[in-house]
């Protein structure tokens, strides 16, 4: 007589698609449709970015930290040139500085739109994914009239910005931001009100600012926990010393900070709503001047040449803080460079948010972070020896359905 | 609120669809036969979405201008710019290029610029029209 034993299996998951900028292995343990303890492996792609930055010379870097990441491909250059800046000594022209905080407030509101879509694609609600990326477009044709490009904007410099902001541009900014805040009641109502949503969000992937602390969490991610951290305030940089603004947790809307998924839904959102007003700010209050200190390209090179020390930039992208080391030794290349990208920080907060939680709300307790979804491309359950294999498509079919489970 | 979404989604039923159907509404059942028929001028080919002022496209290149000083070959961050050392000129590869324009930026005598070309497909990256000299 064989006794049957309940046992856990084990469900690896990752490491995961090669396109990934920060590419995962998860290990999960599964008691039925629970998790019961997460193991996450870092590490599986290297692109020798770092190595190739010290072959060059810091113009050149900016253009290789812009393809870092797609989606923040403003604020890598951005923190690499801090850095820079502390190093060789050039100070930034106060018109420069509001400039560099509109460009990146516009990355800022591109990045969380697209996330709202993608956090309700993630749970099957595929309509409110194409009414999002419909706004994500706005802005990106506003991207692409400031910059020149839609994505890889190519505007950052060291000692300032490449591409001015005239008084005659104002006008379609202004546009593109009314557009923004006429649809930014209808998301909010669809976001914070919808039943499904609620339903999937509401006491789901919860992170508790104990647990935010102690694992060093960024970004949106840990102010939805209650932590009061943002860069751009606790260390002022660009102009966001003269601008009125204040940390976003969701007790501004709510009143109560549950640090679940919901919340880092209102936080994204009541950020998105910020950044139209820090833009607005910065139109009203922007003084006229140079875009960059060092106009000659030639005489900027040679004196990078000689610069000599090291620095950090740091700065909140979307994500979080981003974090820049660099080294120079009064020689044409950099000496060292290190990035500490704000999803490194936010991958061990999985570990607490997924405990607990059941295998159809993996794709959403993962994308509530903004990391790279590719993670769940490729699932392989081993159970009983026998391997099945659940691909993106079937883990997202499965969250489809416990939302129409859900709303049965 | 049970279905938020929905009005959005009855609404947008009747909006006129916003992708541009570049270069044709449909696909052609033979690529090459639809290639041969805008060549010849049989059929159009729908117009792609303009570019913006100061797009960053194709680069044009003044070969007359140039007086070889090697400068933008220092501040190229995909090294795609070769120096001819017989003829003290520079040519350019677009298949590394990544339209950064940086070169344009430190070009002392400004012989180089960016077209609104953008359409630079081939199979051949060392095509005739990928490389700029």
């Amino acid at each position: 007589m064989s006794q049957t034993i309940k046992t856990t299996f084990q469900l690896p998951i990752g490491p995961i698609h090669p396109a990934l900028k920060e590419p995962v292995a998860f290990e999960f343990e599964i008691d039925g449709e629970q998790i019961v303890d997460v193991s996450v492996a870092l590490g599986h792609v290297h692109r020798a970015i770092e190595w190739a930055g010290q072959r060059r010379n810091p113009i050149q870097v900016l253009y290789l930290a812009e393809r870092i990441c797609g989606i923040c491909s403003y604020c890598h250059p951005m923190a690499f040139a801090l850095a820079v800046e502390r190093i060789a000594d050039i100070e930034v022209p106060e018109h420069a500085q509001y400039l560099r905080v509109i460009h990146g407030e516009i990355e800022r509101m591109c990045s969380h739109i697209l996330w709202a879509g993608v956090a309700a694609h993630e749970i099957g609600f595929d309509s409110v994914l194409f009414l999002t990326w419909e706004l994500r477009e706005k802005l990106l044709d506003l991207t692409e009239y400031l910059t020149g490009n839609r994505v890889t904007k190519g505007i950052s410099m060291i000692g300032g910005v490449r591409r001015d902001i005239t008084p005659d541009m104002y006008p379609k900014i202004q546009e593109t931001l009314q557009v923004l805040k006429d649809h930014f009641e209808k998301l909010r109502r669809i976001f914070l009100e919808d039943k499904t949503f609620k339903m999937r969000s509401k006491g789901c992937g919860i992170l508790t600012k104990e647990n935010a602390l102690k694992l060093v969490a960024v970004g949106p991610t840990t102010r939805a926990s209650g932590v009061k951290k943002d860069v751009r305030l606790d260390q002022s940089y660009f102009a966001y010393g003269d601008l009125d603004f204040d940390y976003v947790t969701p007790d501004v809307l709510t009143g109560e900070v549950n640090g679940d998924v919901y919340d880092r839904i209102i936080v994204r959102l009541l950020e998105v709503k910020q950044s139209i007003s820090l833009i607005e700010q910065c139109l009203e209050k922007m003084p006229p001047g140079p875009i960059v200190s060092e106009p000659k390209m030639a005489k900027l090179l040679a004196k990078l040449k000689k610069a000599e020390g090291e620095a950090i930039g740091r700065m909140e992208a979307p994500r979080g803080e981003v974090f820049h080391y660099v080294k120079m030794n009064a020689n044409e290349h950099v000496y060292a460079w290190k990035v500490r990208a704000p999803t490194y920080s936010n991958i061990m907060p999985w570990v607490p948010m997924l405990k607990g939680q059941q295998i159809a709300d993996i794709p959403i307790v993962a994308a509530s972070t903004d990391p790279c979804m590719s993670c769940t491309n490729r699932v392989i359950v081993i159970e009983n020896n026998k391997t099945l294999t659940l691909g993106k498509e079937e883990l997202h079919q499965r969250s489809i359905q416990k939302t129409r489970r859900l709303q049965a | 609120m049970r279905f938020s979404m929905l009005p959005q989604v009855f609404a947008q039923m009747f909006k006129k669809p916003f992708t541009n159907k570049f270069p044709a509404k449909y696909t052609p059942s033979s690529t090459t036969q639809f290639i041969d028929d805008v060549t010849t001028g049989k059929t159009q080919i729908i117009p792609p979405v303009g570019t913006p002022d100061h797009f960053r496209g194709k680069i044009q290149y003044d070969k007359e201008k140039c007086i070889g000083c090697k400068l933008c070959l220092q501040v190229c961050p995909s090294d795609a710019i070769e120096y001819k050392e017989d003829e003290k000129k520079i040519r350019i590869f677009l298949a590394r290029c990544t339209f950064c324009s940086q070169c344009n930026d430190i070009c002392p005598v400004s012989c180089l610029s960016m077209s609104n070309e953008f359409l630079l497909a081939d199979t051949d990256k060392y095509s005739k029209d990928l490389i700029v000299e």
